[in-house]
């Protein structure tokens, strides 16, 4: 819709003799609503500079801080016991938090999309409430719970077990901040997506599960894949709430980004480069696999609703 | 009515509505309320004196000041973008849209030390602003340049839809009307896109009001002047002063809400203003 005019006006602009004053009558109309080319390349200038300094920088001095003493230390920082047990412990949480959020992205969707009931818009707003809590808060609350002078603190103790500044922690804080990426992707796609086909389905004497299987998920596939790959990049990224839950100890309770805040505190910083560059890297192919997702499910018409991403 | 008994003939409503609302109330509603009924048991002398030490009330200024500024030049900066994004074309454009997205996809920590390593003293930009007297590390500054880092993805997403949805038709009729570009853009094109302009500005805000990994080192910390209210957090927790920090996480939540209240009624603003149902 939006470009039709301007097509049509290139069409008309191309048409040599016959219908001329209609082309140059529709080609001024154009140029009336197009900037001059100064102002343009002006507005494009201006948007590349600020992107150059506040995004391409910053990611250009994570790789070159990272190499600055050579590939032999880059190496080194990297194969280090303490930094591997973060990155096996960065890998074991996301493991977990992921299929977790996974499970309950879909059935959460399921039930809101598929069905009515009242209380909807407030449901969804309580699915969205962890991504408007401050990663700080969202640590705090569960050492509220499961800390030494919280609620089950004492009957923990009692029974020898550590959730707080242990890996249990860890996990629960970033299922939290982690909590709607798969749901909040889903319930609007599957609500575009309507209910028909799976009734026609369960008319034509498909159990539920089939329906799920063979129904819902080929159209639900990469509105599921967009929010694994978007839930995956910040349950490993987390530091705030993570922050918060660990004791920080070198390897057991530091995930990758507690390692690269240690290294940079103790002034060790291409080693600490050396890691947050692998987080980049993890940035990277989260960026290249979400525009992948969006390039094919606009090819197979399932629209994404790429509305505004809280993360 | 015709939907509801429609709908009914799908299974599986009881199994994963049970889920949800199981899962919700351990993960989210639970150790939510939690900071809530802690601080219930506070007197309202002991909330009151937690949340309004000069310290705190510091550290308030700080973070919503930042924040506001942060998402101010976001909002002038991100509408630039998401306007050259939609209109123009030109090299390097389908990188640059999705590098937009960055500081979603980048862990903070690694943000907050690359901001660091690149704006101080003897940074690359850092060491050219050291003559001129200009000190953006360890000062508020820092805490403004990390916090319009990332927020800066919210006003392009959320204004660039807007901008792509828009009538051309519109523009048209403005131009043949005799107005010129910025006459447009000014009555014709501000108004459409001002709901989605503001709904980003407030998610923005929304982030960075509770950001810390890419604060913290950046920031340099120093009590009064660069800590940050969500550090102060930290600060008390570390000194056992559960209290403190929880009467803290309750201010910070409660604004959290209000500013999520918010966000929604600008939405559906939005939404109307763009002729969708919501």
């Amino acid at each position: 819709m939006a470009g039709s005019v301007s097509n049509v006006a290139t069409t008309l602009a191309k048409v040599p003799v016959a219908g001329t004053s209609v082309a140059i009558d529709v080609q001024r109309n154009r140029r009336s609503t197009e900037e001059h080319p100064a102002v343009k390349w002006g507005l494009i200038g201006l948007a590349v500079a600020f992107m150059l300094l506040f995004l391409i920088m910053p990611l250009v001095t994570v790789f070159f801080e990272a190499f600055r003493k050579g590939v032999g230390v880059y190496l080194a920082a990297l194969s280090e016991p303490e930094a591997l047990s973060a990155i096996k412990l960065t890998l074991l949480i996301a493991g977990i938090a992921v299929p977790v959020n996974l499970v309950f992205g879909v059935a959460a969707s399921w039930a809101i999309a598929k069905f009515d009931f009242r209380g909807k818009a407030l449901l969804i707003t309580l699915i969205d409430l962890p991504f408007s809590v401050s990663p700080i808060v969202s640590g705090l609350i569960y050492v509220l719970v499961f800390g030494a002078q919280g609620w089950f603190g004492p009957w923990l103790q009692a029974h020898d077990m550590k959730v707080i500044f242990a890996v249990p922690g860890i996990v629960l804080a970033t299922i939290f901040v982690t909590f709607p990426f798969i749901a909040r992707e889903l319930i609007p796609l599957m609500m575009a997506q309507g209910a028909e086909e799976e009734e026609a389905a369960i008319v034509l004497g498909a159990s539920g599960w089939q329906t799920f299987w063979y129904v819902t998920l080929p159209n639900i596939k990469w509105g599921v894949l967009y929010g694994v790959i978007l839930c995956n990049a910040r349950a490993m990224g987390e530091f705030g709430a993570v922050s918060v839950v660990s004791e920080h100890i070198r390897g057991q309770t530091n995930t990758m980004p507690l390692h690269v805040e240690i290294l940079y505190n103790e002034y060790q910083f291409a080693a600490a480069f050396a890691v947050a560059s692998l987080l980049a890297l993890l940035a990277f192919v989260t960026l290249g696999l979400k525009s992948f997702v969006e390039w094919k499910a606009r090819a197979e018409h399932e629209v994404l609703p790429l509305e505004a991403p809280r993360t | 009515m015709s939907r509801r008994t429609r709908h009914n003939v799908l299974p599986g409503f009881n199994l994963a509505m049970g889920y949800t609302l199981f899962y919700l109330g351990l993960i989210v509603l639970i150790p939510l309320s939690a900071a809530f009924i802690k601080t219930f048991a506070l007197t309202w002398e002991q909330f009151w004196g937690a949340v309004s030490t000069p310290r705190v009330v510091a550290s308030y200024q700080l973070t919503f000041g930042a924040s506001l500024i942060g998402a101010a030049i976001n909002a002038f900066f991100g509408l630039i973008v998401a306007w050259v994004l939609v209109r123009y074309t030109f090299p390097g454009k389908r990188i640059l849209d999705a590098l937009v997205d960055l500081p979603f996809a980048l862990p903070t920590a690694v943000a907050g030390i690359a901001l660091t390593a690149l704006w101080a003293e003897n940074g690359w930009i850092g060491s050219l602003l050291k003559p001129l007297g200009i000190k953006v590390a360890f000062t508020p500054l820092g805490v403004v340049l990390a916090l319009t880092f990332i927020g800066l993805p919210f006003v392009v997403r959320t204004v660039q839809p807007v901008l792509e949805d828009l009538e051309s038709e519109l523009e048209d009729a403005a131009a043949s009307l005799g107005a010129t570009r910025w006459q447009t853009f000014v009555h014709v094109i501000l108004p459409t896109i001002l709901p989605a302009l503001l709904t980003g500005f407030a998610l923005a805000f929304a982030r960075a009001v509770g950001e810390y990994g890419s604060v913290v080192f950046i920031a340099g910390n120093l009590p009064m002047r660069t800590e940050i209210t969500p550090l102060l957090i930290i600060t008390k927790l570390e000194q056992y002063d559960y209290n403190g920090a929880t009467a803290l996480a309750v201010v910070m939540l409660l604004f959290s809400f209000v500013l999520l209240l918010l966000i929604n009624v600008l939405q559906w603003w939005a939404n109307r203003r763009a002729g969708r149902e919501s």
